[in-house]
C-alpha cells in the first residue's frame, strides 16, 4: 500500500539522461558520509551542465547551483532521517527532461516516525510556503529547530520554485519500516 | 564582555571570521554543516559581534559559494536577534555570480527590514 502527497509522478516518462546514486548502509559513521553529500551534489551539478553546451556561463552557474542545492538538501534529509539500523539503501536519482529536472530521493524510515513527517508535509502543502517559512523561523529563533521543521523543503519551494511530492510505501518484509520517496521538480 | 579581537571558525572547505577593525564578518567557501549544533560556533561569532551596540556590522558573503538550508536558517535566526537589539545595523554583501545569493538573501530583509543588501 502506498500514500502520496503533493506532486508525485508515479510512472516517470523515460528521460534521455539520468544518474542514480546509491548509498548502502555500512559501518561508516554519518559524519564521514556527510562529506559525501556535498561531493555527490556537486558531481551531479557539474555533470548535468554538460547537456547545456550552448547556454551562457551565467545559465550554467544557475543550473549548477540549483542542482547542487536541491541534491544536497535531499541527501542531507535522507541521511538524517533514515534509520541506520534498518539496513536498507538510500538512493538519489536525477532525471533530465526537455523542460525540467526531476530528483527522486528514497530512504527507509521507521513507521513510528511517519506520522510526524506526514504532518510536516501536510502543513507545507496546505499553507502559503513563504508565510510558513517566516513563521517557522520566528517561532524557532530562541530554540533549536525541531526535526521535520520542513525549512529545507520550504527554501526549495520559495527560492527555487520547486514542486514537491512524497510517496510512502509499506515494506512487505518488515512492517516496522516505511520507504519514503521525495520527488522534486524544477523547471529549466 | 567580548574579548574576541579576531574570531575564526575553519573547516575543510569553509572559513568564517570576524575582523573587529572593520566590523566585518567574512564567510568563505562552502558551508554545509549538519544542523544547528554544528553551526553553534559560527553563531557564537555572529552574536558576539553584536554584543555591544551600537555597531554597523558588515557581513561579507561574496566568497561564500554554497550555503545549505541549515546555514540559511542560522542567518535568518541571527537577523531576528539583531533586529531585537537597539543600535545594530547590518549590511549584507553578496555576489551576482553566486546564484543562491540572489535567490535566498532577499528573505533576510523580511526578517530584518532595516537590513541593507548589496549584491554586486
Amino acid at each position: 500500500m502506498s500514500v502520496i502527497f503533493g506532486n508525485f509522478i508515479e510512472e516517470l516518462p523515460p528521460s534521455t539522461e539520468f544518474l542514480l546514486l546509491g548509498f548502502s548502509p555500512s559501518s561508516l559513521p554519518i559524519k564521514q558520509r556527510w562529506r559525501n553529500n556535498g561531493l555527490s551534489a556537486d558531481f551531479l551539478a557539474d555533470y548535468m551542465t554538460t547537456f547545456f553546451p550552448s547556454e551562457s556561463a551565467s545559465k550554467h552557474a544557475d543550473i549548477k547551483n540549483t542542482v547542487s542545492y536541491i541534491a544536497n538538501e535531499l541527501l542531507e534529509n535522507a541521511m538524517k532521517y533514515s534509520d541506520e539500523s534498518l539496513k536498507k539503501p538510500i538512493s538519489l536519482g536525477l532525471h533530465l527532461f526537455d523542460d525540467k529536472f526531476i530528483f527522486i530521493a528514497s530512504n527507509p524510515i521507521a513507521q513510528r516516525a511517519v506520522p510526524a513527517f506526514q504532518a510536516c508535509i501536510k502543513e507545507i502543502l496546505e499553507s502559503d510556503p513563504y508565510e510558513l517559512y517566516l513563521q517557522r523561523i520566528e517561532a524557532n529563533s530562541e530554540s533549536d529547530t525541531p526535526a521535520h521543521s520542513g525549512l529545507g523543503y520550504l527554501t526549495m519551494i520559495n527560492d527555487y520554485h520547486a514542486l514537491l511530492g512524497w510517496k510512502f510505501e509499506e515494506m512487505e518484509d518488515d512492517p516496522a519500516i516505511a520507504q519514503v520517496s521525495t520527488m522534486v521538480q524544477v523547471s529549466l | 564582555m567580548s574579548n574576541l579581537a579576531v574570531a575564526e571558525v575553519k573547516g575543510e572547505d569553509y572559513r568564517v571570521w570576524y575582523d573587529s577593525a572593520t566590523n566585518t564578518i567574512n564567510c568563505e567557501g562552502s558551508l554545509r554543516l549538519g544542523g544547528a549544533e554544528e553551526y553553534a560556533p559560527i553563531v557564537q561569532i555572529l552574536e558576539s559581534a553584536i554584543a555591544h551596540p551600537p555597531i554597523d556590522l558588515v557581513m561579507d558573503l561574496t566568497q561564500l559559494e554554497f550555503l545549505n538550508s541549515s546555514g540559511i536558517n542560522m542567518l535568518s535566526k541571527f537577523m531576528i536577534k539583531a533586529r531585537q537589539k537597539e543600535g545594530v545595523k547590518i549590511t549584507v554583501k553578496g555576489s551576482q555570480t553566486i546564484p543562491w545569493q540572489g535567490k535566498s538573501l532577499k528573505n533576510l530583509q523580511r526578517l530584518m527590514p532595516t537590513l541593507v543588501l548589496e549584491i554586486t
